[in-house]
């Protein structure tokens, strides 16, 4: 069973433990309480695999979990809030065209209520091939999506071929499942391999689903009506980027946690188009009035000039540096 | 240290509702869940009330809300399951396969959490698949069952996944093993999973009976799921507040 470490993070909390690791507070991961008892034998041995990328262990660290509780309550109570993690409020989707793959994001980022980021880019680059939309909490989709593109990078090395999507669905699942759920990023992951066009969506928790169409993120719902709507398989691609156009456009007109541009991605064998932006479905209008007064609309009754004599102390001149 | 991370304990298992009550009452539909604890996170605050942008359902977990069903006959087994996968309310995948093969001639039937039940099927595969080169010969059903129940056994407390494994060995023939939520590992002739189960008990009890061939245990299987979702469908439909058909 001892395999199963590989994949489970408990185990390895437990080998911290016993070598009376620098996690000082309680417990790091609660959950795992009613192992301690038991006498475990830390298990390393790994079946020899292809990664030469530094190994993920340990799970999320519940350490701080109850002072940040404590904190967040006392702040409360004077009545002042902790910051808010900047969520993608996001439409995303994907569709598997004849060719390859078409992936479409939007292009807003909000914190709460407000706007953060007009023009933000939420189609990541995980291989030449293979690229990645992420919806969620902004953080941690851009660091998942690099992280898992670096790991991807070096496999690719060390195997020599081009990555198939299929590995960078395992790790990506077996990440977020590791952390369960706390890193909170939904992902549509397309590309084309030596096997064709693939297309998955992986969700927080770690469960991934590969389907011809995908949809994610608080636009999904709008966008999903479009694609069970509209979608026929085998579609040429400039059917498959006016339906995916118009599966984002449905998710920032209808759901408030969407809006700006349209960006697009084709994945074809052998090209990448990334198209950003595709449309700008919120171009920023320009004012039809002006509130500058022409010179003469105030009448001058008098008008009376003081010369001030002014002596020059101290003259410095700094050359700008123009090279 | 024991008293406060079982105190910590318990609130994590509120974290997802699903956990607690599920182990309390099996075949208890998500919207019951949902409807007891809204996905309070373990600080006690409803995050989710701040951020009115982004709803509910795309914070909740994925779970195969499920009828799941495996039947033995004379040279192997019939298996069964509907296709749905839900985030609450909102169905995530309407095209999900939810039998997955473990093996050449072993499979398993998944219902709970999609995320813990791909997870623990991607590691039974792993394992089973090692094992059955070491042993140089297909592998033993009741290992597969027995390499889940480990599984679902030890983390049991983290885990919300109810399995059935099926399929057919040279020593016994098809063989129907259930590994519900716990881990408890059984042997039996017939049965049905997930929280869409409870209807067809009744229908189970009724119309199986030992030593039925292989079509009449593609009929079986196939009524009883139909069933199955026509009832979880009224039930949905009527359990609603405020929304109408």
């Amino acid at each position: 069973m001892g395999l199963s470490s590989h994949f489970f993070s408990y185990e390895n909390h437990n080998v911290r433990l016993y070598k009376g690791s620098t996690n000082a507070a309680p417990l790091p991961a609660a959950s795992i309480t009613s192992f301690t008892s038991r006498k475990h034998k830390p298990s390393f041995n790994k079946m020899a695999t292809l990664t030469v990328s530094r190994p993920l262990f340990g799970g999320f660290s519940f350490e701080n979990c109850k002072r940040n509780a404590l904190l967040e309550g006392e702040a409360n109570k004077v009545g002042c809030s902790l910051p808010a993690a900047r969520k993608t409020g996001t439409t995303i989707c994907g569709v598997v065209f004849k060719d390859g793959i078409v992936l479409g994001a939007d292009t807003r980022a909000t914190e709460g209520m407000i706007v953060a980021d007009k023009n933000c880019s939420k189609i990541h680059y995980i291989s030449p091939n293979i690229y990645c939309c992420g919806a969620g909490t902004a953080a941690d989709t851009e660091m998942t999506t690099q992280i898992i593109s670096s790991n991807l990078e070096l496999h690719a090395l060390s195997t020599g071929r081009l990555p198939r999507v299929a590995t960078a669905n395992r790790m990506l699942k077996q990440m977020l499942f590791r952390y369960q759920g706390y890193i909170g990023a939904a992902l549509v992951l397309g590309g084309v391999d030596c096997n064709g066009p693939h297309l998955y969506s992986i969700y927080p928790h770690g469960s991934t689903d590969k389907l011809p169409y995908v949809t994610m993120g608080s636009g999904s719902l709008a966008a999903m009506a479009v694609f069970e709507d509209r979608y026929k398989p085998d579609m040429e691609e400039e059917d498959a980027k006016r339906l995916v156009r118009d599966a984002i456009a449905a998710g920032i007109f209808n759901d408030l946690g969407s809006g700006s541009n349209i960006d697009l991605c084709v994945i074809t064998k052998g090209k990448v188009d990334y198209i950003r932006p595709h449309d700008e479905a919120n171009k920023k209008g320009v004012r039809t009035g002006d509130y500058k007064y022409k010179r003469g609309t105030t009448g001058v009754l008098t008008k009376a000039v003081t010369p001030l004599a002014l002596e020059v102390v101290e003259e410095t001149v700094q050359t700008m540096d123009t090279s | 240290m024991k008293a406060s991370s079982r105190l910590l304990n318990s609130s994590l298992s509120k974290l997802d509702g699903s956990i607690h009550e599920q182990r309390m009452r099996s075949g208890t539909t998500l919207r019951e869940k949902m409807a007891a604890a809204a996905m309070v996170p373990i600080f006690g605050q409803n995050v989710s009330d701040k951020y009115d942008l982004v709803p509910d359902w795309t914070s909740r977990e994925v779970s195969t809300g499920t009828t799941i069903m495996a039947v033995e006959y004379d040279g192997g087994v019939v298996i069964g399951a509907d296709s749905r996968t839900t985030t609450g309310a909102y169905i995530a995948n309407r095209v999900t396969d939810k039998l997955t093969p473990i093996h050449d001639r072993i499979f398993c039937c998944r219902s709970g959490s999609a995320a813990d039940t791909q997870a623990i099927a991607d590691v039974v595969t792993y394992q089973l698949g090692f094992h059955s080169i070491e042993l140089d010969e297909p592998p033993l059903v009741e290992t597969a069952a027995n390499l889940f129940k480990a599984s679902c056994y030890r983390y049991r407390e983290e885990l919300t996944a109810g399995i059935l494994v099926a399929g057919w060995d040279r020593r016994k023939g098809g063989q129907v093993y259930c590994v519900p939520i716990g881990g408890m590992l059984v042997r039996q002739p017939v049965s049905v999973g997930g929280s869409g189960s409870s209807y067809i008990y009744g229908f189970m009890d009724s119309n199986y009976k030992p030593g039925l061939s292989k079509d009449q245990c593609l009929e079986l299987t196939a009524a009883a799921l139909s069933l199955a979702m026509e009832r979880r469908r009224l039930q949905w439909r009527r359990g609603q507040t405020g929304k109408h058909l």
